[in-house]
């Protein structure tokens, strides 16, 4: 059982990974790379009124994102081959995690009967992708490059919190028997909510909001098909397995 | 034939289908925390993108 569960999460995990790859150059990574302008100071909000051919000299401007240390994190080169490469590397490699955790969901599932085949691993799939994207993007949006934001551990920490809790929510909806599973399915999912993400209660990001918008929005697009083609494919793998 | 009933065929008993549903969570888990929540200068820097892009606080 242990090489079906790894062979079907492997091969959904890099059919899911390299398309979720694609769709980062075709919509994600161009505003990464615009983020980081701003985060660096060569771009200015408003300095320029969003014509990129105005560059300020990085140095005289870097001072611009209050409280932001430079000095702990660094980026690839822009548009370089190696860091490119790398994203597309550790892409491949999130959804081949995600692969694992699906897919022993579905052993999970199926030791406890359920049939699970294409239909059910798009659902499942579109389950993965409200867990891990989602419902933790709702408390902290995904971040532009340029964006200052709470504790770094501290939102570590609620973000697993609240992809097991919607994990448990959805699980209590989808195969829960009893009207109290339901109503302990609901007070998980909304939990997290409630509480709350660790927040800086301030906004110093320097970057424009609409490119910070866009971003978010492009983010959670991408992650909704290529978590769709992961249930999918996973699905459809299992249930091939199942007949053999 | 029931799906329990395959599991069981193709893993001979509950406990090791068991097993190894544990396992394969454990290491996806545990692939997920490398590469996306690990905090070493060097596994953040060549996932800084993917990690910004999947939603996961970045730094």
């Amino acid at each position: 059982m242990f090489q079906r569960l790894v062979t079907g999460a492997v091969f959904a995990g890099c059919a899911a990974g390299l398309i979720a790859a694609l769709l980062h150059f075709s919509f994600v990574q161009a505003l990464i790379l615009t983020g980081e302008q701003y985060e660096s100071g060569a771009l200015t909000h408003f300095a320029g009124g969003g014509d990129h051919a105005v560059h300020a000299d990085a140095g005289e401007a870097s001072g611009e994102d209050a409280g932001h240390d430079h000095a702990t994190h660094k980026h690839g080169e822009s548009g370089g081959l190696a860091r490119d490469g790398l994203t597309v590397l550790f892409t491949v490699l999130i959804y081949v995690a995600y692969g694992f955790i699906l897919i022993a969901g579905f052993g999970a599932a199926s030791t406890f009967g359920a049939r699970i085949g294409a239909v059910q691993g798009l659902l499942w799939g579109i389950g993965g992708f409200a867990v891990f994207q989602l419902a933790p993007a709702m408390g902290l949006a995904p971040e532009l490059p340029g964006t200052v934001a709470a504790d770094l551990g501290a939102r570590q920490v609620w973000w697993w919190g609240t992809a097991l809790l919607t994990a448990a929510g959805l699980l209590g909806l989808g195969y829960g028997r009893k009207a109290w599973v339901f109503v302990l399915a609901g007070v998980a999912l909304a939990l997290p909510h409630v509480i709350g993400a660790p927040t800086l209660g301030e906004y110093y990001g320097s970057a424009p909001p609409e490119l910070g918008a866009a971003f978010a929005a492009r983010v959670l697009g991408v992650g909704l098909v290529a978590w769709a083609v992961l249930g999918w494919v996973a699905g459809s793998v299992w249930a091939r397995g199942e007949r053999v | 034939m029931t799906t329990l009933a395959s599991v069981k065929k193709s893993s001979g008993t509950l406990a090791q289908a068991a097993g190894s549903i544990i396992a394969v969570m454990a290491i996806g888990v545990a692939l997920m925390f490398v590469a996306g929540h690990a905090q070493s200068a060097t596994l953040h820097d060549a996932a800084h993108d993917m990690r910004h892009a999947t939603g996961f606080p970045c730094h």
